[in-house]
């Protein structure tokens, strides 16, 4: 018999701080997968956010920067305009993507920057506890919306594929998820394609991943995937915003 | 070797070059928009990467990025911008990353002016972001001293692997005066601790400010502070003039300084026994200095644009054993020489 | 012929990949606690395994190997 699957090599072999059946550690290893078959862990820089996956540093073989909350596109910018032939790549929640560091997201992207964003958007601030995130659904009860988010005191969620998409500069935003085999299956796809685009020096590649926080939504694992299936997709259909690769762009760039 | 009469601004800019430097990240703001706006046009044909950034948040965190790859990295602002920097900055130094940033002060607090000021020196020498952490500061006085400094700044940031900062005004950032750019070599620092991508050839480094363990994270801390009780033995600066028989002796930094010793010239004149002590590195305080150059005075003076920020070191570095009396003006305004002198003359009794 | 090996340490009993088998031959053990407090996974029927690796794929703590 043969090995057919494994963990990745370009994740450390130690145990994920994350909570019991947390989609965090699919993720990291969709994106491991990739470096992997590319070869390319050598030649990767990866920018850390604040929030659950802070500590992703430790977990990804290859050189890894701790950004402050929200900055990651903006260190990856830094890392990428001077070392313009290595990979870089952030990992970020939908906190420090879509609320703190919107700036910084929408401006990387308008620039098209050839980075690789991964937005794990799992509605609401795990690492703090529970609160309101930017992609928090109406209705949805966090620690800081007691009565569920009730859109005219606390506004709407924001789709962040959807606003990315109209930007020149983006390359590839694409909503996946990671609640059955073959939503993991599509979103290890996305991820490679978004490598691929910053070796083609394509341009801005972000790939949202729906993902869950069974501990801070107060359900079992199991019935935290059958949320996002419920819940978040039909908030969040799944799919290809934009992709350069099949439709190029009208204008000239 | 070459003279060019230049801008302040524009005179660092070309330093920072020649020093290494090879990226920007910047945001306009008066009155240091000049540094931008020369080094998109320079580092095209230098070869170097410029942006202008979405923000003064987002341009510092540029700078972390490629600090953290191992080139030189350096942003300039002024005053509101830089208050916007120091979340950065914090973490610049708490992942001990070396990098060099330029503030061109102007009149505080809130949007304040845009004329020359000296208001941000608590902020540069106490407090530029949350933590327990220090900036080596520069307080050059003219263009050339400017230019000078840049270098200089690069290397001690490279070797102690923190960043520094040239605490400039608008004053000095605006005026031109004649410049020599001597042949610099830059200090070559090798930087094992680069995330440049390892190249599986070494284990991954990680660039990151976040301990979660307290004695893990004093430990960082006080490594750092080892770094700069070293600093403050090796490299505090300061320019004494005519400070060995002086009775008062006035301490002025930057461009009042040089408003300052116009005043010591004019109290001379009269017969007045003055002198002038210039800091020039403001963090680490040149303690020492201070101490040598107003052992014969009776009382010193503090002229600064700000409502008294240095004036509080100079009483630490003396232990409070002088009397030490303040001129200040503030909000743009440039103290007169005149204004200077008179105080000079009051201290020391009259004319002689 | 076809095995999956179940890290006992670094399973955190979470069940996902209970919901992913095709074969419904994997499921958390109630004998054996691991140092970290979870019941873990395991296969309850070798001869079955196909290999499919569906459990490994949704496995979020990358505690499952694969052979084939």
């Amino acid at each position: 018999m043969a090995v057919v699957f494994e963990k990745p090599k370009a994740l450390a072999d130690i145990t994920f701080h994350y909570c019991p059946g947390c989609t965090h550690g699919i993720i990291h290893r969709l994106v491991a997968e990739v470096i992997d078959e590319m070869g390319i862990e050598g030649e990767t820089i990866g920018v850390c956010p604040v929030g659950c996956s802070v500590m992703a540093y430790d977990y990804f073989n290859c050189d890894m920067i701790e950004a402050a909350h929200g900055r990651a596109p903006a260190v990856a910018t830094g890392v990428k305009r001077t070392n313009p032939d290595k990979f870089v790549f952030t990992y970020q929640g939908d906190g420090d993507l879509a609320a703190i560091g919107t700036a910084e997201t929408v401006h990387a992207a308008t620039r098209g920057e050839n980075i690789v964003v991964i937005f794990v958007n799992n509605t609401t601030y795990g690492m703090t506890g529970g609160q309101m995130a930017p992609t928090t659904l109406p209705g949805q009860i966090t620690q800081t919306t007691p009565y569920g988010r009730d859109p005219e005191l606390a506004g709407y969620p924001v789709r962040v594929c959807e606003m990315l998409a109209t930007l020149s500069g983006t390359a590839l935003a694409q909503r996946v998820a990671v609640n059955s085999v073959p939503h993991i299956r599509e979103a290890k796809k996305a991820i490679k394609k978004a490598f691929e685009n910053q070796r083609d020096k394509k341009g801005f590649s972000i790939v949202e991943v729906l993902s869950t926080c069974p501990t801070n939504w107060g359900l079992s694992p199991v019935d935290a995937l059958k949320r996002l299936e419920d819940e978040m997709i039909p908030y969040y259909p799944l799919g290809v915003y934009k992709d350069t690769n099949a439709f190029p762009p009208k204008e000239a760039e | 070797m070459e003279r060019n009469l230049m801008k302040g601004n524009e005179a660092l800019a070309e330093a920072a070059i020649r020093a290494g430097c090879k990226c920007f990240f910047g945001y306009p703001i008066t009155p240091q928009t000049e540094i931008s706006a020369y080094l998109a046009k320079r580092f095209r044909q230098a070869g170097g990467v410029f942006l202008q950034a979405e923000s003064e948040i987002a341009a510092i965190n540029m700078v972390l990025g490629a600090a953290s790859t191992g080139v030189r990295a350096m942003t300039s602002s002024s005053s509101p911008g830089i208050s916007l920097k120091s979340e950065g900055i914090s973490y610049i130094a708490g992942s001990d990353l070396p990098c060099v940033i330029i503030n061109v002060q102007r009149g505080g607090p809130g949007l304040g002016g845009i004329q020359p000021s000296q208001a941000d020196y608590w902020q540069a020498t106490k407090a530029l972001g949350h933590g327990d952490f220090q900036l080596l500061v520069f307080a050059p006085s003219s263009v050339q001293e400017m230019v000078d400094t840049v270098t200089k700044a690069f290397d001690l940031a490279d070797e102690y692997r923190m960043p520094a900062m040239i605490l400039a005004d608008g004053l000095l950032g605006q005026m031109m005066e004649p410049v020599t750019f001597p042949e610099i070599s830059a200090k070559q620092i090798d930087k094992p601790w680069a995330a440049n991508g390892h190249g599986n050839k070494r284990e991954h480094n990680i660039i990151n400010s976040l301990f979660l363990q307290p004695d893990v994270l004093e430990k960082s801390v006080r490594d750092r502070f080892e770094r700069y009780a070293e600093i403050k033995e090796k490299h505090a600066e300061a320019e004494l003039y005519m400070t060995d028989d002086a009775e008062v002796v006035v301490t002025a930094y930057g461009a009042t300084a040089r408003v300052a010793k116009s005043a010591v010239n004019m109290a001379r004149e009269q017969g007045i026994k003055a002198g002038l002590i210039r800091p020039v590195t403001l963090w680490p305080f040149p303690v020492k200095q201070i101490n040598e150059g107003s052992k014969n005075a009776h009382t010193l003076l503090c002229v600064e644009m700000s409502m008294g920020q240095m004036i509080d070191d100079v009483k630490l570095a003396i232990n409070c054993s002088k009397p030490v009396e303040f001129l200040g003006r503030t909000g743009g305004v440039i103290p007169k020489p005149s204004e200077v002198f008179e105080e000079i003359k009051r201290l020391a009794g009259g004319a002689k | 012929m076809a095995k999956i090996t179940v890290n006992f340490e670094k399973c955190k009993g979470c069940a996902l990949c209970t919901t992913a088998c095709p074969k419904k031959i994997v499921e958390l053990q109630k004998e054996k606690r691991n140092r970290k407090g979870y019941f873990t996974a395991v296969c309850i029927d070798d001869s079955q395994c196909i290999g499919c690796a569906m459990c490994a794929t949704m496995c979020p703590d990358c505690a499952i190997t694969v052979e084939k």
